[in-house]
């Protein structure tokens, strides 16, 4: 793939345009494109095709994070070390309680962590937009949208008109490197 | 100055007469905070300030190694704890540390789930608060414990010694809440930090600050998938780390009540516990924000309004502590206990009757002063005000300790704390511990949130208005 066409990314400058461009290539039939903004833009967020699995795999986490507390005290409690307090039962549930809640949170946050780097593809060391000139004023105040040429729709000329129209401040090639 | 920036600089906010005031001041663009944000990072000079607060926490920290050392060596004969007087300071310190922790988990996960938007320009530098004032809690234990080395069999895990920890204990609930307390907090703070290390990544100049940066911020584009699942990973953070952070001190206050110690053994000690944290913490989110504010130039982003929203939650969280001492003797007299009664009736006129009178000052009548816009807005009498909050809790905390250990169920095992050098190195060398985390992290990573910023500028949003 070596010099070929990533796609072609348009800047824009502000929000508004970027979010009217995305809605007319959604209007287009394109599905690999992809707004990049300095901060969270919500209205884009339901332009950009995707589905969002974290809260399943973070309802997920939290209860394999309960089930291992109340597995694990309930076997140390009455199988590895069974103790006897003053007659109390071994099985004394409700002192396991503040642990399983411990447990059940800490699953529940490593899987939101972990589970959100791997939904979004990190650790990324390169990708090929790092090497567009500007592109890194997306952390500061650039408003880009990038359309992959992998797209079924994309056309390098028709693609590249469509988000002239929007009025960019510049669209550019992005190569494969 | 590029076109783009004229042209944010001059776009006009919808008219709005239901607007609270701004929460960021001063026609700014998304370059300018941007900027402002990193360059205490990246390009500007660190000030004098920054030196010699530094070098303060590095005097302190060799007396706190020091202390650890002798400690360690000699053992925990060197506190001046003694049977009854089994705690001293180092649960005092235990406790005042990780409830100073709760403030920063109260903005960045709380008020994000309230849609406080104000929160925005704090929340960072009250997470990492959160997270140093924890390792210096996380400290006093293993300090306090008679064979430090084996602080592990703590955890329960597969060995040979056929013993286990017991589950019935809070001593034993305390390492699980405290220790996923600390995880979950450093997983919020550094996954909201993510886009902020992009940021610094971009705006580098040396290609190491590029490559340290880079690494950090895991390849962060910014890409609408990428903010999706940053979103949601946050809101689903903060929705566990609010149950948490009111386990955490409820959890602490356990170690006192599952006791039978008159003063200790009583239901409201975890609602009374978690609101003397927040109180607390608030007082330190001042005393860190105030003098930051001043030595960068931060005024335009931490607001008046700021300081008086965090006067006015110390104030409330205040007055639910008011209302715990009051009811503490009313219960001691209701209960008929004659134990009870004698513990109220000694904390107010024994030997220790100074720590009583003192947090009553400080944590009730001093925080009166809050009721006048004045104080609340004015940073340097909030400023004296939360330091006074901060000791009276500390104060707090060695009254409810001492008040009941000292005068046990039989007077003939009755003995006074007197706390020794160590005592007072540990406490002393921990702060510096706290400022020297807190100014590193202050030097090395963005204090303030650059994309929640960002978000409250009046053009962030496409239909030209701000969030909320």
């Amino acid at each position: 793939m070596n010099g070929a066409l990533y796609g072609l990314i348009a800047r824009f400058e502000d929000p508004s345009q970027l979010v009217d461009a995305a809605r007319e290539l959604r209007a287009q039939h394109y599905t690999r494109f992809e707004g990049y903004t300095p901060y969270p833009v919500e209205e884009l967020d339901h332009l950009v095709r995707g589905h969002n699995f974290l809260p399943a795999i973070v309802l997920a986490g939290g209860v394999l994070g309960a089930i291992t507390a109340w597995s694990m005290e309930t076997y140390i409690a009455i199988v590895d070390n069974p103790l006897n307090v003053g007659g109390r039962p071994l099985y004394s549930w409700p002192s396991f309680v503040v642990i399983l809640f411990e447990l059940t949170v800490l699953f529940a946050s490593l899987s939101a962590f972990f589970g959100m780097l791997a939904l979004a593809g990190f650790p990324r060391p390169h990708h090929p937009l790092f090497g567009v000139p500007g592109f890194s004023s997306v952390t500061r105040d650039g408003f880009f949208l990038c359309v992959e040429a992998r797209d079924p729709v994309f056309h390098p000329e028709h693609t590249a008109a469509l988000l002239r129209q929007f009025d960019p401040l510049e669209v550019r090639e992005v190569e494969n490197d | 100055m590029t076109a783009i920036e004229e042209k944010q600089r001059h776009t006009k906010r919808p008219p709005d007469p239901g607007r609270p005031a701004d929460v960021i001041t001063g026609g700014q663009t998304f370059g300018t905070v941007t900027d402002q944000i990193a360059s205490t990072v990246l390009s500007r000079k660190t000030p004098n300030f920054w030196w010699l607060a530094f070098l303060t926490g590095m005097a302190l920290v060799g007396c706190f190694l020091i202390a650890a050392w002798f400690l360690f060596y000699v053992g925990v004969g060197m506190f001046g704890i003694e049977i009854p007087n089994a705690w001293g300071f180092a649960i005092t310190n235990f406790v005042w540390w990780i409830g100073i922790g709760h403030a920063g988990t109260l903005i960045s996960a709380i008020l994000l789930l309230l849609n406080q938007s104000w929160r925005n320009s704090i929340n960072r530098f009250a997470e990492a608060m959160t997270i140093f004032a924890v390792a210096c809690a996380g400290m006093f234990p293993i300090l306090h414990l008679g064979r430090p080395w084996v602080f592990y069999w703590l955890i329960p895990y597969p060995n040979t010694m056929t013993i286990q920890p017991q589950f019935r204990s809070p001593l034993v609930w305390d390492i699980f809440a405290v220790s996923t307390y600390a995880t979950v907090s450093i997983i919020f703070w550094y996954l909201g930090m993510i886009p902020d290390i992009a940021t610094l990544r971009d705006q580098s100049k040396s290609r190491f600050a590029y490559a340290f940066y880079g690494v950090l911020a895991l390849g962060w584009r910014g890409a609408s998938r990428h903010w999706r699942f940053h979103e949601t990973a946050s809101l689903l953070l903060a929705g566990l780390a609010t149950p948490l952070v009111l386990s955490v001190h409820t959890v602490v206050s356990f170690d006192f009540t599952i006791s039978i110690l008159p003063g200790w053994h009583s239901t409201i000690f975890p609602p009374y516990f978690v609101a003397g944290a927040i109180f607390s913490g608030f007082a330190m989110v001042l005393v860190l924000a105030i003098p930051l504010r001043a030595v960068y130039g931060l005024h335009n982003l931490i607001t008046e309004r700021h300081l008086n929203n965090c006067a006015k939650l110390m104030l409330g969280t205040g007055l639910v502590l008011a209302y715990t001492y009051a009811i503490e003797p009313f219960t001691a007299w209701y209960s008929g206990n004659p134990f009870e009664m004698f513990m109220i009736h000694n904390r107010a006129t024994g030997p220790y009757a100074w720590s009583y009178w003192g947090v009553v000052a400080a944590n009730v009548g001093v925080p009166q002063l809050l009721w006048f816009r004045r104080f609340r807005v004015n940073p340097k009498p909030l400023f004296a005000i939360s330091i006074v909050i901060l000791i009276g809790m500390w104060l707090e905390r060695y009254m409810i300790i001492i008040s009941s250990l000292h005068r046990d169920f039989l007077p003939s095992s009755w003995a006074n704390f007197v706390a020794t050098l160590t005592d007072n190195a540990t406490l002393y060398g921990s702060i510096g511990v706290f400022m020297v985390l807190f100014l590193l992290f202050v030097r090395f990573l963005p204090m303030i949130s650059m994309y929640e910023v960002r978000e409250l500028l009046p053009f962030s949003r496409p239909d030209g208005g701000s969030v909320k």
